[in-house]
């Protein structure tokens, strides 16, 4: 297994050496003039020209591609042309609002789309599985920007329930960085009020997210349970009088969810990459924020760092959903 | 015999637009659809105020709630939100329908290659797209667009690039297919070239496939274009665009919701008529799907 | 009175094509200590009486016309499922054809044996000897145990915690029949138990169960399409053909002195040691159509005695002990 592991991660490389070559490309090929963006408004061509020096932006680009994979060999993933901080500063502060965004998100569609497909399954063709089906259907079709302005619009501008946006009110102290999630450290520092006021933040945002990845799970599950409900053992498991509650629940639904688990680790990914959209809407100062301000002002570095971070977040998620195969499935063996 | 087949695909039709009609989402979705589309072709000219349309304002009338005049209120500008919904209409329903037939393009065009040349070309092109799958789409659309300039047209061309894999995968795996199959191996044989078998052996194999994709997706771009158009690369004002609309007057809820509101609602409804007939049409076409 | 009997039960099940009436008055009575075979072709509704009597024929699509089903001297047919669900694992046990799909994969056996010894431990404490909570469970792994080794899978203890695929064919099928016989039913149904098996274990397996019979003071009602299979292990035997039982009665008079065309087909269908070539005869025709199944007996079509008053009216079943539905039953010296 431990091999299984490593040669999985192994594989990860070509994968990220593609996407910095496709990054550099899109970059350095494209038109538009970064520096110029970067240098101001009102600079002269000198001052242009020192400034593409100083970020080793006027040698040819294999040169600066060359530079930067080597820099990349010692943790160095550049430097950000408009702030002139390095990225790796930015990527490490930013990752775990957007990890604790995905994951919160991630959380409530599985816990809610599992069962929601298990149902849907069991009352098959009838209306729980009707209305389930139309409002899945809806779900996806709701672009998460505009789901988070109703949100806004409901719960924090008229309502005035939960914060509009941000992640911390810049005017309380913040608990302790231990594992850089606000909710996890105010736990860890035994901060009640600091973990409500963590999760009011975090509510919108989440719930936002989690329609659509909610919608999918909950599709997913249902059809493995439909076909897993067929299968000759769920007819000996009721021959031999296991409560039905008990075969649904226990037998068949183990049995479903690992077929659901392959689109939970595709979902992942995607999420990682969709932040962008309910970052901006709520101000959710994440990774999405930070590689949209980036993108916005053509300011390459950042964005292939953030793309690195969450191409290798989405490999190493795959990896654990192939692990759990194991776990669920046993005859899954790793060789 | 070719009239036996023939006749037989046309008794496949008829029992799948029977099947079809059988649900009542499908029916709607489609309804939504011929809407969408029937507003995308006349809507600048049934919109109550073509002038707000070409970018004229008219500063007396700013932030009116909805009324019988304007029934979605007015914005920033006094101009009729109505009227720039129905013209954005055209807007979304073109820039979805280019990524979805540019991607449709692309990516046949790459998994043919991919299929019929083999070796390492086909290593290549595949783990090109592979990595289509890690890189998050919205990013790389988001970092083309941004290179390329503002524009509809650019911001088409970038999210096409990151559209294309699925349609490659599809085929590919019929090219990879039907390569094996004796008539194909035999028309080789005698000379048919690749293109000749491409268009009369594969890409008729895909036809419902590709139709099901294609409208599923269709509703996931107008989606993407109009995030783009939220965050704010791609379509600039006064371009009339769902996204675009949304992120300029979200700055004005909660007071003035009506100019966020309802941009957004126009896009939920079409998106969710795509989504219901891709749905419907996948549950007809595609036997493996059915449930 | 029978621990299963089973009066005119009629069964149709709504196919695309119409409603097929695929039960045509099953008449048998099952008791303790007695292991009766049901035989006959694929289709003919041997397996379907099995899944009536623990009523998990789903309806729809299936519909039952006429009949009662007595458990025990109750119907039931005309009991609420509660009820039945009661039964099953307890009363009545079930096996079934493919022990590789009919072990959940995704558990160990000890897991699956633990939770039906359980739900039967809710209804029949005396399965766990009176343990609860905690203690049930431990008694419920000491069963599972036994259990394993009764039905000779070796190392019993040690194994309960492999799941299914670590296990044979053969020693799944045992793990099945330890499952059904772990909430001590007083009927065992078995459904072509040992169709999907190796011949060689496919005897241990037969011996198995009729060992089991003695131990567990039970009726056994043995599906199979396999004459082999009835005459070395059923007491009593019922050849059923198209939805009817057309010949039952103790094993050794049917296969000695077939009395129906059909059970005479079917014994001239098997090859033995001193069969002549060119001697093996097959039956001509085909199955009748159940959607529309001709008025008299079903046989009919395909029988070489059959005459204009068979094709008029069913016949009824007729005889003690050694009963035939035919007009023309062949003569004891055929």
């Amino acid at each position: 297994m431990l091999r299984f592991v490593l040669r999985r991660l192994v594989l990860v490389l070509p994968v990220l050496l593609g996407m910095t070559v496709m990054m550099f490309i899109i970059a350095r090929l494209l038109p538009g003039d970064p520096v110029a963006l970067a240098a101001g408004p009102n600079a002269t061509a000198a001052e242009i020209a020192a400034y593409a020096a100083e970020f080793g932006l006027d040698q040819p680009v294999t040169v600066q591609y060359w530079r930067y994979l080597s820099g990349l060999l010692g943790g160095d993933f550049g430097v950000s042309i408009f702030s002139r901080r390095p990225v790796l500063d930015d990527l490490l502060t930013y990752l775990p609002a957007t990890l604790e965004l995905v994951l919160a998100a991630m959380f409530l569609a599985v816990v809610l789309g599992i069962p929601a497909g298990l149902a849907a399954a069991v009352w098959r063709n009838r209306w729980p599985d009707y209305l389930g089906r139309v409002a899945a259907l809806a779900a996806i079709s709701m672009p998460r920007f505009f789901l988070g302005l109703l949100l806004q619009l409901g719960f924090a501008m008229w309502l005035l329930w939960l914060p509009l946006g941000g992640r911390f009110p810049i005017i309380l102290e913040p608990p302790p960085l231990v594992t850089g999630f606000l909710t996890l450290d105010a736990l860890i520092a035994g901060d009640g009020t600091a973990f409500a006021t963590a999760c009011r933040h975090l509510a919108m945002p989440a719930i936002a997210m989690c329609l659509s990845p909610l919608a999918t799970i909950m599709r997913m599950m249902r059809a493995s349970t439909i076909e897993v409900l067929q299968q000759d053992y769920v007819m000996t498991a009721r021959a031999l009088g296991l409560p039905a509650r008990q075969i649904v629940f226990k037998y068949v639904a183990k049995n479903a969810v690992s077929a659901t688990l392959t689109v939970i680790g595709l979902y992942f990914g995607w999420l990682l990459g969709g932040t962008v959209l309910v970052e901006t809407v709520f101000d959710w100062p994440g990774l999405g924020l930070y590689a949209t301000q980036a993108i916005v002002s053509q300011d390459f570095m950042p964005v292939i760092g953030v793309a690195m971070v969450i191409g290798l977040l989405f490999v190493l998620v795959n990896l654990v959903v192939d692990l759990l195969y194991g776990v669920i499935n046993p005859k899954v063996r790793y060789s | 015999m070719t009239h036996a087949v023939a006749s037989a695909r046309g008794q496949a039709l008829r029992r799948g637009w029977f099947r079809f009609r059988q649900s009542g989402l499908s029916m709607l979705g489609a309804a939504l659809v011929v809407a969408v589309l029937a507003i995308a072709i006349v809507g600048p000219w049934i919109a109550p105020f073509p002038g707000h349309v070409a970018g004229g304002v008219d500063t007396a009338n700013r932030f009116l709630a909805p009324s019988l005049a304007h029934p979605f209120g007015t914005n920033e500008l006094g101009q009729d939100v109505l009227s720039l919904v129905l013209a954005g209409t055209r807007i979304s329903v073109l820039a979805g329908l280019g990524v979805v037939v540019l991607g449709t393009l692309f990516g046949t065009l790459v998994g043919a290659v991919a299929g019929f040349a083999g070796g390492w070309t086909d290593e290549v092109l595949m783990r090109l797209s592979d990595l289509k799958l890690t890189i998050p789409g919205l990013i790389l659309a988001m970092a083309v667009a941004a290179a390329l300039g503002a524009g509809l047209l650019n911001m088409v061309i970038a999210i096409a690039l990151s559209w294309w894999p699925g349609y490659a995968r599809l085929v590919r795996g019929e090219v990879l297919a039907r390569k094996e199959e004796v008539y194909v191996a035999a028309a080789r044989a005698i000379g048919a070239s690749p293109a000749r078998i491409l268009f009369r052996h594969v890409l008729p194999n895909i036809v419902s496939p590709v139709v099901v994709k294609m409208s599923l997706d269709m509703g996931f771009a107008i989606l993407t274009v109009a995030s783009l158009g939220f965050i704010g690369i791609g379509v600039r004002p006064p371009t009339p665009e769902w996204g675009t609309l949304l992120s300029v007057s979200r700055s004005y809820m909660p007071d003035f919701w009506w100019t966020a509101v309802f941009p957004g609602l126009a896009m939920f409804v079409a998106i969710f008529g795509f989504n219901l007939l891709g749905d419907g049409l996948r549950d007809v076409l595609d036997p493996r799907a059915r449930r | 009175m029978a621990l299963l009997e089973i009066r005119d039960l009629h069964l149709a099940m709504r196919s695309f094509d119409g409603e097929a009436h695929v039960l045509n008055g099953i008449d048998l009575a099952v008791e303790r200590r007695e292991v009766w075979g049901l035989v006959g072709d694929t289709g003919c509704g041997k397996s379907l009486t099995g899944l009536s009597v623990s009523r998990l024929v789903p309806t729809p699509p299936g519909r039952f016309l006429a009949g009662e089903i007595r458990f025990e001297g109750r119907d039931l047919l005309a009991c609420p499922e509660a009820e039945v669900a009661e039964l099953r694992g307890t009363g009545i046990g079930m096996i079934f054809q493919d022990p590789t799909t009919n072990l959940n994969p995704a558990f160990s056996i000890r897991t699956q044996l633990v939770d039906v010894a359980l739900s039967a431990a809710r209804r029949d404490p005396a399965i766990l000897e009176g343990a609860r909570g905690r203690a049930a469970q431990a008694a419920a792994e000491r069963l599972a145990a036994a259990m394993l080794d009764r039905v000779g899978i070796p190392d019993a203890a040690a194994r309960l915690g492999d799941y299914p695929h670590e296990f044979s064919g053969g020693m799944r099928q045992r793990v099945l029949i330890a499952m059904a016989l772990i909430g001590r039913p007083d009927l065992l149904i078995a459904d072509e138990p040992t169709t999907a098996l190796d011949v060689s274990v496919q005897a241990q397996i037969l011996r198995l169960i009729r060992a089991m019979v003695e131990e567990f003071d039970m009726g056994v009602l043995l599906i199979t399409h396999n004459l082999g299979v009835v005459a070395q292990s059923c007491t009593h035997v019922a050849v059923m053909y198209a939805g009817n039982i057309v010949e039952s009665g103790p094993v050794r008079a049917v296969l000695t002195t077939p009395l129906h065309p059909y059970t005479r087909a079917l014994l001239q269908a098997i090859p033995t040691r001193g069969v002549v070539r060119g001697a093996l005869r097959g039956l001509a025709g085909a199955v009748p159509n159940l959607i529309a199944p001709p008025p008299g007996c079903r046989f009919a079509p395909r029988c070489p005695r059959a005459t204009d008053a068979c094709r008029a009216a069913v016949p009824p079943p007729r005889g003690e002990g050694h009963r035939v539905a035919c007009l023309h039953p062949g003569d004891r010296d055929a």
